[in-house]
């Protein structure tokens, strides 16, 4: 005779911004994930549930949202690991605008990207001329500490900084700062210190160390945004910053 | 915050910490043998250093405490930029004013 078959009570959030929690009972599989589970509620239970996810092995980070009150990447979180007494607690990101359910804008996120100046931006060298840039460079091995994440914004979820204040650019778009500062073939490296000391920069992070701690991919942003900061002190020391 | 006053807030917090735990253990090994206003006084009147001391502590913690609530202010209130540095930066004149007057008291009047 078989075990009889366990069921998790999980509470989603329904809804816009003002939402509400709505509870839905779903079997219990080994191995399952947190992604494993909403793709259930929404195959069997409620075809309307709306959620986002894309490659399902941690790769493209679309599918974060609240567990349990906990910012993380659900595709790959057991829920062996997180369930707490039978139940699940399922909210969209917070610090974002919630579109539906567990859907949220994430066009402030990626805006926040873009003022950061976390992109390259070409020099004046001829084309053609390859830059040569050592493995072991000290540069180099700073960008690639902070070059590995997955844009899941479980970052800006889980900083208080973010919550606090809405112009501060938040630990993922800072952290791409640091990448790209740290490409010394980046045309304007000084535009990306002015980008992050401008308004709610770099220096507004309070060194909580949040987004090191939730981060799903084991980045360390406070310490990027660090870098930023004892950068930017410095060339506007040298008078290169205005 | 800006650089300068990022800058300006780890100065004066690593000024002060030295001073702060000087301050407390002088407090504590001075009152040993109980002490009054007058034998205070009378060791910190005309002191070069003592003035020094604690112009230098005054200085730091009002630049210190008015650029934390000039954040603080950011974060937990509606106040905008100019409205909260404006507060912060006349809370650093006040609280200097108070402190340089205290630090004249003991030392030179």
């Amino acid at each position: 005779m078989s075990a009889p078959e366990r069921i998790l009570q999980v509470d989603i959030r329904r809804g816009g911004e003002a939402g509400d929690y709505e509870r839905f009972e779903v079997p219990e599989r080994e191995n399952q994930t947190v992604l494993d589970v909403v793709t259930y509620i929404q195959r069997h239970l409620d075809a309307a549930l709306a959620y986002r996810f894309s490659c399902r092995v941690g790769v493209c980070g679309s599918c974060a949202m609240t567990v349990n009150g906990r910012p993380r990447w659900t595709c790959r979180t057991h829920v062996a690991r997180v369930v707490r007494g039978g139940k699940l607690t399922l909210a969209p990101l917070a610090n974002l605008p919630v579109i539906r359910d567990l859907v949220t804008d994430m066009t402030p996120f990626f805006e926040k990207w873009q003022a950061a100046r976390g992109r390259f931006v070409p020099g004046d060298g001829p084309r053609g001329e390859m830059a040569a840039v050592s493995p072991g460079d000290k540069q180099r091995m700073a960008a690639s500490d902070a070059i590995e994440c997955i844009n899941c914004g479980v970052c800006h979820a889980a900083c208080d900084v973010v919550s606090w204040r809405e112009d501060y650019l938040g630990p993922a778009a800072l952290n791409r700062a640091w990448a790209a500062w740290n490409d010394v073939r980046d045309g304007d490296r000084n535009g990306i210190l002015r980008a992050v000391t401008s308004g709610g920069g770099c220096h507004t992070c309070h060194t909580h160390q949040s987004c090191a701690e939730h981060c799903p991919v084991s980045l360390n942003p406070t310490f990027s945004i660090a870098g930023l900061k004892r950068e930017s002190l410095k060339a506007k020391l040298r008078g290169e910053l205005k | 915050m800006t650089p300068l006053s990022y800058a300006l807030q780890r100065g004066t917090a690593m000024l002060m910490a030295p001073l702060i735990v000087i301050h407390l253990a002088v407090i504590i090994w001075a009152v040993q043998g109980g002490l009054s206003a007058e034998e205070i006084l009378s060791r910190t009147r005309g002191s070069l250093p003592w003035g020094v001391f604690y112009g230098l502590f005054v200085l730091a913690s009002a630049i210190h405490a008015g650029i934390g609530v000039q954040t603080i202010l950011r974060e937990w209130t509606p106040l905008g930029r100019l409205a909260s540095a404006n507060i912060g930066h006349g809370l650093i004149v006040v609280l200097w004013a108070l402190g340089a007057r205290a630090v004249y008291a003991v030392v030179w009047a």
